[in-house]
């Protein structure tokens, strides 16, 4: 196996339950019962499951990943081509997702640099901007936002958005094409930069929710101490609101990342994509994990199938490590502010 | 105590205290007034400068707006009230920037999808339908969305349940640690991975057939988590009084946990589980990947390709013709209405079955 | 330095609910005035409706004059961060900026109103610090988080913020409930000090606490819960304590109710 597998780690099960001093008061009686053992064998056991699930994922991706690297006679990690039938070299295959990563990393990070700003400005405006009134409808816009399905953006962003950027791409052309990131050809804008943009419009719910969250949580007493020393709304946010909310826009931005790194049908329908690497984001090319797995599953053999499985294990790896930072954070954040408070 | 303090009060470097109340403010209605004329000047911009997108006009529009309100208030109210006024022109512009692209999904989704939106289109499959005519309809991918939905809420509620249970009632250790840690992580999966999963072991190596059940199994996995959410945070909810007050008339902890918890909380968790199906009914790439999709109708999510909503919209638009567009748009306004529906009953629910607070 | 405050008429609501009715009554200059009464009584809405602290709660607003040497605050063209600038606040949980060094406490309301050189801000935060009798105490960590500190000693940090812009009044809302009783004395001289230079305001639910530190006090009732807070009379501290006018105030100080 060429890839680590990453497996969480198998909890012991029988240590597990340290119960609190009133809950073995409670369970002094009720534990010896067979009713409550049953009930509790039940609920941890689908605790249990879902470790097992999550490791199993792991696995199995892990094990037919290990079939396909042993036959690839590329470069798994640097090879600019995908070609698992081995069409255009004798048979052998050919397959690499270096193009995938670029592609992958460069749309996610257009979309973090349109969607946290906006989705920071839109929490402080829910938080501390908008009427009272208005302040609950505009959550509720914001959560139909996330109720949306993907598929849905992909349509609308490949037939109402795409047609509408010449203009701006052009202009950009124009005035930013000496770059080399902002050239134009012309034609349909189907590249990189669109799917960035939707993708910041996919995951502009999620950190401002959880941005939110935070910027409420901020305690009264610390704004209101900036207001007291004279601060106008301006200087309350940046003086109490915004230090005390940093590690969560943080972490909200990087949930948003997860989001945009493995989103699929929405890149799927909006991307036209090729297999080499465009370094203007505005010319169409490019491709994702996902897309990929999602544009080249139904003509792939079982070869091929095991060969995008083991593209997905390295999105799967990469989401993984980053929701678990996100939330690592999170969890910091809050014995942080428990302490405080 | 008093150590010394001789030193001359007064603000230092000589500047003035503030003893004027008074401050030169821009009058109440000039953020409308140069809102209104800014969107006039960048509609006017575009017009003359030919720019053929509105988003462009918008965006010149807003950018005016955002500088005006800045250099007004800079030469009449001063440095720090124009601060907080661009803070404040930045967040509503950013707030109308999320709102466009909803209002424009929304709109066209209507518009587009009512072309061919009908009973008849709720009731046809594409069996005999090619995939440029004309004509057919989505009632096979209904069909089969719903079967796949069911059966992965059969699979995820259950477990998702007993494990949010298990986290509240019981976890304490490290185990409970780790099952909420990788709920958490497993929230972020991606759709496309958890049908790559299904797919290596149920059809790579166990060698099944593409089939809704297939579909099913990958659409729970993105369930469970959320299920164990939203009924963390409702169990969680429940006073630890009533627990004590049952436990306290001898009532064994599992039958405390389902007659006084559970129905206390049975609203939140209702609310949670539909939002976690409004969620999974429109995912397409798990579905792409296991249930193959088919144009006739397959009641049985059993046994072979079936039809699905989300992946029909895909195959639509893949056709590439104004017929597909046309049906894709339409089944697009189909799902959208489920979801949207399924949101706001989930939320009604909510709102009336919320624990009643003392205030 | 010290301005006096009058107040005629004034009634403040939450959203439709009037939390204090018609109250009038002058503030002296480089004075202790106390305001007791019962809980709910409205005292600390009062106390905030005069740096207009008030209308910062959703559907709080005001009616009625508060007059600053003859500047209305309500007045029209009156800017509510300028009335905050002139007239502090302490609160009654101590709120140092958590994210902020001691020095950046102290240094924070100076820093809102431009900018002052290195050398003139440690002066004025070396000023306030001994001001508020922290100087000694903090003088070798001023880098170190104010979160840091002891509840006494956070409560003293934030006075040294609030006069580290030099206020003309500083109001004070419950400053020492949080605290133990030796912070409380340390606090209570200290407001003993500070009344040299400024007009101190200051809401207290400790009537000896009241005794002690003020020169006037005012005593505010309600006549039954969910009915707005009325002032009941104002008067010499020794006064109100030895001899009140009212009956009302006579039951609440000898603990009839209250």
């Amino acid at each position: 196996m060429d890839i680590p597998t990453d497996t969480p780690p198998t909890p012991a099960p029988v240590q597990d339950d340290r119960p609190t001093p009133a809950e073995q008061k409670r369970a002094a009686r009720g534990a010896t019962r067979p009713g409550d053992r049953i009930f509790l064998g039940l609920s941890r056991g689908s605790g249990i499951a879902l470790l097992a699930i999550m490791a199993a994922v792991a696995a199995f991706l892990a094990y037919r990943t290990s079939v396909a690297l042993a036959d690839n006679t590329g470069n798994f990690f640097t090879t600019f081509e995908w070609d698992p039938a081995g069409i255009s070299s004798d048979g052998k295959p050919v397959f690499g997702i270096a193009v995938l990563v670029f592609g992958t990393i460069v749309s996610s990070i257009i979309a973090l640099v349109i969607a946290v700003p906006v989705a920071v400005g839109i929490a402080l405006f829910i938080s501390h901007y908008a009427p009272r009134q208005l302040a609950a409808p505009i959550a509720y816009v914001i959560d139909l936002l996330a109720a949306v399905p993907s598929i849905v953006y992909g349509l609308w962003g490949a037939i109402v958005v795409a047609p509408n950027l010449t203009g701006l791409y052009s202009w950009l052309d124009d005035y930013f094409g000496w770059t080399g990131i902002f050239e134009y050809q012309g034609g349909a804008p189907r590249s990189l930069m669109t799917v960035g943009i939707l993708l910041a419009i996919m995951i502009l719910p999620i950190i401002t929710n959880v941005s939110r969250e935070v910027f409420l949580q901020v305690p009264k007493f610390n704004e209101e101490a900036a207001l007291a020393l004279g601060a106008t709304r301006w200087e309350v946010i940046r003086m109490a609101v915004l230090p005390f909310g940093r590690s969560g826009i943080i972490s909200a931005s990087m949930l948003g990342l997860g989001r945009a790194l493995g989103e699929t049908i929405a890149v799927a329908t909006v991307l036209s994509p090729s297999f080499v690497i465009n370094a203007s984001v505005l010319d169409y090319g490019g491709g994702t994990f996902a897309q990929n797995i999602a544009s080249k599953f139904s003509e792939a053999d079982e070869y091929g199938r095991d060969a995008l499985i083991a593209s997905g294990l390295v999105l799967f790896i990469i989401t993984l490590l980053v929701n678990g930072a996100a939330r690592l954070i999170i969890a910091r954040r809050k014995e942080y502010s428990g302490a405080n408070a | 105590m008093s150590i010394t303090t001789t030193k001359p009060t007064g603000t230092p470097g000589g500047k003035p205290a503030p003893s004027d109340l008074r401050a030169a403010r821009l009058p109440r209605w000039s953020p409308y007034v140069i809102a209104l004329g800014s969107l006039a000047v960048g509609c006017g911009i575009g017009l003359a400068a030919g720019l053929d997108s509105r988003l462009q006009w918008g965006l010149i529009a807003a950018l005016l707006f955002v500088g005006v309100s800045y250099i007004l208030s800079a030469t009449v109210e001063g440095g720090r009230q124009a601060k907080d006024r661009l803070a404040t022109s930045v967040v509503w512009v950013m707030f109308l920037l999320a709102v466009v692209p909803l209002a424009s999904l929304i709109w066209e989704t209507v518009e587009r999808g009512s072309k061919v939106f009908d009973g008849y289109f709720l009731t046809h499959s594409m069996g005999v339908v090619a995939d440029d005519e004309a004509g057919g309809g989505i009632y096979h991918a209904i069909i089969g969305t719903l079967q796949q939905v069911g059966l992965a809420c059969l699979i995820a509620v259950p477990i998702g349940l007993l494990t949010a249970i298990y986290l509240v009632e019981y976890g304490r250790g490290k185990l409970a640690k780790a099952v909420t840690f990788f709920v958490d992580v497993m929230t972020g999966i991606p759709s496309i991975v958890a049908g790559l999963f299904v797919l290596s072991f149920w059809i790579l190596i166990l060698g099944f057939d593409f089939s809704g059940w297939a579909g099913a199994m990958a659409l729970s996995i993105l369930m469970m988590p959320v299920v164990v959410r939203s009924t963390e945070e409702m169990l969680k909810l429940v006073p630890n009084e009533l627990r004590e007050a049952s436990l306290a008339l001898g009532v064994p902890k599992w039958r405390t946990i389902l007659k006084v918890v559970l129905p206390t909380a049975i609203g939140g968790i209702t609310t949670g589980v539909m939002l976690a199906i409004a969620r999974i009914a429109g995912e397409t790439a798990p579905v792409l990947l296991l249930v193959w999709t088919t144009p006739l109708i397959n009641t049985n999510p059993f046994d072979g390709a079936q039809g699905s909503l989300p992946l029909y919209i895909y195959q639509q638009y893949q056709s590439g013709n104004q017929a597909g567009y046309d049906r894709a748009w339409a089944a697009a306004l189909a799902l959208i209405g489920f979801i949207m529906i399924l949101n706001l009953v989930a939320r009604g629910i909510a709102r009336w079955k919320a624990p009643k607070t003392g205030r | 330095m010290a301005k006096r405050i009058d107040v005629s008429g004034l009634n403040a609501y939450y959203g439709s609910h009037k939390a204090i009715e018609d109250i009038s009554m002058t503030v002296e200059p480089r004075s202790v005035t106390a305001f007791i009464g019962p809980s709910g009584c409205g005292k600390s809405t009062f106390l905030r409706t005069l740096n207009r602290m008030h209308e910062v709660t959703p559907g709080g607003r005001v009616e009625g004059k508060v007059m600053l040497d003859g500047d209305d605050l309500y007045g029209s063209g009156v800017d509510p961060v300028n009335v905050r600038r002139t007239i502090g606040m302490v609160f009654q949980r101590p709120n140092p900026f958590p994210t902020m060094s001691i020095f950046d406490n102290v240094a924070a309301g100076l820093r809102l109103n431009g900018s002052y050189k290195k050398s003139e801000l440690n002066d004025v935060v070396e000023k306030s610090l001994k001001g508020a009798n922290l100087w000694n105490e903090v003088k070798d960590r001023l880098n170190k988080p104010g979160s840091g500190l002891s509840g006494g000693q956070q409560q003293r940090l934030c006075i040294a913020r609030a006069i580290a812009v030099e206020p003309q009044v500083l109001l004070m809302d419950e400053p020492c409930s949080a605290l133990d009783p030796i912070s409380t004395l340390a606090i209570e001289d200290l407001i003993g000090e500070l009344k040299e230079r400024f007009t101190i305001v200051i809401v207290t639910h400790n009537m000896q606490q009241a005794a002690r530190v003020s020169d006037r006090t005012a005593f505010f009732n309600l006549a039954a819960v969910g009915q707005p807070g009325k002032l009941i009379e104002i008067d010499d501290t020794e006064r109100i304590f030895s001899n009140p006018s009212v009956q009302a105030t006579e039951d609440y100080i000898s603990g009839r109710f209250g």
